[in-house]
């Protein structure tokens, strides 16, 4: 260990006062309580609709806001502006921090920040996933168990806790904590506002579940106006947690770019970049753009709901399209922030466990790139239906059907590079293996869906749904999880328990694929998304689905019990490099220390040079010799 | 090798035995023309399945690791495959997206076309119009040719050319005609128009596909109906009895509607 | 298995037993406040009314009422319908039992003032047995704008419109309950048949949600005040 732990530690309670996440609480609950009072105050003169519903939705707004700024001072994130505002040299006092103490506030190390995303991103997950298991009880009859109202609202959390939360699912742990380390730096390029996107991510994610006092929200993941207007005060939980996770996202996005574009190290020119770096790149690009576009319109929703605006409203002089364009135009990268990041796992994976190099580098790249351009073109598959102007939908039909192409070649560097190679089943190349079927009937589902005559039975049906999930849990979490049992090791030291991650894998697998084939058939059937009944000659299909989940679900179980297990209690150290891996991050020792090197190391190849006589990437100074 | 036998047996089958099982049926020509349309793409879709699957159990299969620290052969890359592979993705794209736009400007394919639509059937000056209201959390029907009738249930005559005029009066819904092959959005403020033909008679399931609200699972109609002309005519004018004293009292019949209250009420 | 192998780790037996312990914990407690969220959120709403039947078929009374009070709701000022039961109280309940196969006798008394229907096709009754009254005269059509909520049952083709207090009426109900014998009121009657057992949702169709967006939202929008379901047993 490279830290020097030189000042005696002061008592407990001590180190309870300052900026740390007990001061970010009571500061967050304080300025909700201003908020609330300052809207009050707002609202007493006039806005007469607010004393007919019983709601004020200034309060709610302000209140979660000065909440989230309370928060955020709380936790210190205030604390470095004021300093060089006075004077202060800059500097990175708080990576020196050391101790449990420090994943529970403002870090400025990258791989605490990583650390830290990885459970907070499973904490949501898992709450996504349970809201997805009651959704699947419900569903087992077409007669309602729950609340109908209360179930919209279940429906619209398990979407957008999934959404928001998951587009950070691998850029979040993973990138943060690899990225610069593959690119040879010993930070990101802006340390604290990587902090700041997780704990932002945080908040939104408290918000969210706060909809629940506020009487839910009707409208879905997706929010469409004019129901977001007509909803009760629990809409206002959703446009916060979006625009928040808005901010996150761009900030993340833009963060990611700035550290890879400046602070190569040297002899990492782009043509040696790891394909998962490639990937961030490809990722971070739709983040930084598609973002502020949400948070545009939700904007424009939140000033409906507060001032009366009437931006969403055709009988005020709006329109519907306005908020169906600007969602989708950020709602249709939103899908590849999810799916890019998933490719570049995989092809990061691959070759480490076919002992071959990635094939076709130039192309898979060409290939994210190609996706990231081309998914600002395709938004209005989406509205095939809705009325837009004719002419429209032959072009979005072609500029849809193009975005197959790039993504064949995904599927044609990973297939070649498995291709005459020496495969081992690790768990973590199960898992990649389990993407290629996934995402391809995904994908082919897609191409129906994107198919506009098809797509008119399909459009709102469950036929979408089994197709988002086949590409984005299919594709995105499948690879999550083979970048966790990949990963985890050299994060944590520890080595997870390979017998239940094959147990995990295949249930995981075969569960999933159970539940979500089905549902094509029942879209096709007749049964949109988002209800609450269907007609009963759909309920055979609909109980296999959630018998199916529950399997599911109960497989996510088992993951967590072998994190349990294997990280709390079994504590096997694990080797320095388990999978033979000739990249940086396993030259390293795990965890990987503060500084990350001893000194920068110098690139001289890609790490893909498996084969003939495999050399790691580079050497950093005072690593063992290659092959240990 | 063993990819062509495959594919060769199984694309026909699930093509063409498959592909006609696959809603939305015969009910209406956009139907007709949407199962066509499946037919190809499950066709193109079959062989490409195959091959990824072929492949990659073949390669799973032949080239596990046999000895511990084996390595592969450092191949990175072929271009005269990525050029085909190109070249062959590019082709099956451009065609199944030029074959989609045929199928869609041939009639509209049953998919809303708002209010200027452009993907016109042949016949299309002869249509009948029918409006589509859609409101929370139910769907009312006017026939404009009739007098603006409204009637609670949807009858439609066989073998007839029909123009749904599709709209609502508060938030975004959308009009499923499962087995008619038809989805259009119903916006307010906006009158999304769509083509069908109908066929033969049918019991109609017509179902709201966009989240509107509470009652969206429950905004569904079960009792619509295509039926044979002289049938239709008769309920029309059975229609016109029991609903005719109300006509008087709903606005005059327009493509769009702005009924009170249009925004916060109270 | 798993106890073989945690015995064998050269971990501190304390700190072993504190991992145990708390996990132990952390899962009863995890598991709790999931099953306490489940059960408190999702099953919440308004009780099961389930009148009493006689030869004669079911019979319920209800009312429907302008601003619901805070002792009946967290949101007095929302519309909603009550159901009287047999004591004479009334319950803020939209959930109700009725018997299959048979006749449903409603009688309601309307307190509220009009709001008009958006859609004026819905001022006639429909799905009934005989004709519906209105302060004991039978009817066939109200006005439109005279409309102060409608019971609908769209699955079983029931609608009635509900015909609003005057605005100059005297003697106008404040928060309910509301009083028949006082207070200025429309009484609406009619029968339906139920036929198989099945669970309906019914709704008022009447823009009354003072507030929200084309006055659909709230009220109109949460099952216990203008929507629920009739649960033909």
């Amino acid at each position: 260990m490279t830290e020097a732990s030189s000042t005696p530690r002061r008592p407990l309670w001590r180190r309870l006062f300052g900026f740390n996440l007990l001061a970010a609480v009571v500061l967050g609950i304080a300025g909700w309580y201003l908020g609330w009072y300052l809207g009050k105050q707002a609202t007493a003169a006039s806005l007469s609709y607010f004393g007919d519903t019983d709601q004020n939705d200034i309060s709610v707004f302000l209140g979660y806001t000065l909440g989230v700024v309370g928060f955020l001072i709380g936790l210190g994130f205030l604390q470095y502006p004021l300093a060089r505002l006075r004077g202060y040299p800059p500097s990175l006092r708080e990576k020196e921090t050391e101790g449990v103490g420090r994943y529970f506030g403002l870090c400025t190390d990258h791989k605490v920040v990583g650390i830290q995303y990885f459970f907070g991103i499973g904490f949501f997950f898992a709450i996504g996933g349970l809201n997805a298991m009651l959704i699947r009880f419900e569903l087992l009859r077409p007669t309602p168990v729950f609340n109908a109202g209360n179930y919209l609202t279940l429906v619209g959390l398990h979407g957008t806790m999934m959404m928001g939360m998951m587009t950070s699912a691998i850029l979040g742990p993973f990138a943060n904590y690899f990225v610069p380390i593959m690119i040879g730096a010993r930070r990101m390029a802006f340390p604290r506002i990587e902090s700041f996107t997780f704990w932002l991510l945080m908040a939104a994610g408290t918000i969210l579940m706060t909809t629940v006092a506020f009487g839910g929200f009707p409208t879905g993941w997706t929010g469409y106006g004019p129901l977001n207007d007509q909803a009760n005060s629990g809409m206002d939980a959703y446009i916060m947690f979006f625009a928040l996770v808005g901010v996150s996202m761009c900030l993340l996005g833009m963060n990611m770019l700035a550290t890879v574009v400046t602070m190569r190290a040297p002899g990492m020119t782009w043509s040696r970049l790891p394909i998962f770096v490639w990937g961030v790149v490809s990722t971070s690009i739709l983040n930084l753009l598609a973002a502020p576009v949400l948070i545009a319109a939700l904007g424009m929703g939140l000033l409906d709901r507060t001032a009366q605006t009437t931006f969403f409203i055709s009988s005020g002089g709006g329109s519907q399209y306005l908020y169906e364009n600007l969602f989708w135009f950020f709602g249709h990268p939103e899908v590849y922030i999810l799916a890019i990041p998933g490719f570049a796992v995989l092809l990061e994976l691959l070759p480490v466990f076919s002992r071959k190099p990635l094939w076709g580098y130039r192309l898979a790249v060409a290939g994210m790139l190609g996706v990231t351009l081309l998914s600002f073109l395709v938004w209005q598959h989406h509205l095939f239906m809705s009325g837009i102007n004719s002419n429209l939908r032959p072009f979005y039909m072609l500029s849809t059907e193009l975005i197959s192409i790039p993504t064949g070649f995904t599927f044609l560097c990973g297939l070649m590079t498995l291709w005459r190679g020496s495969i081992r089943f690790t768990v973590p190349m199960l898992f990649s293996l389990a993407w290629f079927f996934n995402f391809l009937i995904g994908g082919l589902s897609g191409v129906f869906n994107s198919d506009t005559p098809s797509d008119t039975t399909e459009h709102g049906s469950f036929f979408v749904m089994a197709h988002f999930h086949y590409t984005i849990m299919g594709g995105l979490i499948f690879t999550f999880f083979a970048a966790i049992y990949y990963w985890l090791p050299k994060m944590t030291g520890l080595e997870l328990n390979e017998r239940l991650g094959k147990i995990h894998f295949w249930s995981m697998f075969i569960a999933f694929n159970s539940t979500f084939l089905p549902l094509f058939v029942v879209g096709f059937k007749g049964m949109p998304r988002r209800v609450v009944t269907y007609a009963p000659n759909l309920q055979f299909l609909n109980d296999w689905a959630s018998v199916s989940a529950f399997v599911l679900g109960l497989s996510m179980l088992l993951f967590l019990g072998n994190l349990v297990y294997s990280l709390l209690f079994a504590r096997v150290r694990a080797e320095r490099n388990p999978w033979d891996s000739l990249s940086i991050e396993w030259q390293l020792p795990s965890p990987v220390p503060v500084q990350n090197f001893d000194r920068i190391p110098t690139f001289e190849s890609d790490p893909y040079g498996y084969g003939d006589g495999a050399v790691p990437v580079a050497r950093p100074a005072g690593a063992p010799a290659a092959g240990s | 090798m063993l990819w062509l036998v495959l594919s060769a047996a199984l694309t026909p089958i699930a093509a063409l035995v498959v592909g006609p099982l696959i809603p939305p049926g015969n009910g209406s020509v956009q139907a007709q023309g949407q199962v066509f349309d499946n037919q190809v793409l499950i066709g193109v879709s079959a062989p490409i399945i195959v091959f990824v699957l072929v492949m990659l159990g073949y390669t799973l299969v032949v080239f596990h690791q046999r000895e511990a620290a084996l390595e592969g052969p450092p191949i990175r890359g072929d271009s005269r495959l990525q050029l085909w592979w190109i070249v062959i993705t590019s082709v099956t794209v451009l065609g199944l997206a030029a074959f989609g736009t045929y199928e869609l400007v041939k009639d509209g394919a049953g998919g809303g076309q708002g209010p200027s639509a452009t993907f016109l059937p042949s016949n299309h000056s002869k249509a009948m119009d029918v409006q589509v209201i859609a409101q929370q959390w139910e769907f009312t029907y006017r026939y404009p040719t009739y007098g603006g009738l409204e009637t609670p249930h949807l009858y439609l005559p066989a073998d007839t050319l029909i123009r749904l005029h599709v709209t609502s009066l508060d938030v975004v819904h959308s009009f499923w005609a499962v087995n008619l092959g038809v989805k259009a959005d119903a916006n307010p403020g906006v009158d999304n128009v769509v083509y069908v033909e109908t066929k033969h008679p049918l019991a109609l399931n017509i179902r709201c596909a966009e989240l509107c609200g509470l009652w969206h699972g429950y905004m569904f109609d079960e009792q619509g109906r295509v039926v044979s002309q002289p049938e239709f005519a008769s309920w029309i004018k059975q229609q016109q009895v029991l609903y005719g004293p109300i006509v008087k009292d709903l606005p005059p019949y327009s493509t769009t509607y702005y009924p009170e209250p249009h925004l916060r009420a109270g | 298995m798993l106890l073989a192998s945690v015995t064998t780790i050269t971990e501190d037996r304390r700190s072993m037993v504190w991992k145990i312990v708390g996990t132990f914990v952390g899962v009863v407690v995890a598991a709790t406040l999931i099953v306490f969220y489940v059960a408190n959120w999702l099953l919440s709403g308004p009780p099961i009314y389930r009148p009493v039947s006689s030869s004669s078929g079911a019979h319920l009374t209800i009312q429907t009422v302008a601003a619901v009070g805070p002792k009946l709701s967290p949101n007095p000022d929302w519309v909603s319908y009550l159901i009287q039961k047999p004591s004479g109280s009334w319950e803020r309940s939209t959930i109700w039992d009725v018997p299959a196969h048979s006749t449903v006798h409603v009688t309601i008394y309307q307190f509220d003032g009009d709001s008009g229907l958006r859609n004026p096709f819905l001022a006639r009754p429909e799905g009934l047995v005989g004709t519906p009254t209105l302060d004991g005269k039978p009817f066939t059509q109200i006005d439109p704008d005279d409309a102060s909520h409608t019971f609908a049952i769209p699955q079983l083709g029931v609608l009635v419109p509900l015909a609003g207090v005057p605005d100059n009426a005297k003697n106008q109900c404040g928060y309910a309950p509301c009083d028949p014998a006082t207070m200025a009121h429309r009484t609406i009657t009619f029968t339906f048949r139920t036929g198989k057992k099945g669970k309906f949702r019914w709704q008022c169709f009447v823009p009354c949600a003072a507030g929200f967006q084309f006055g659909f939202g709230g009220p109109m929008q949460t099952i216990g005040y203008m929507d629920g379901f009739i649960n033909v047993v």
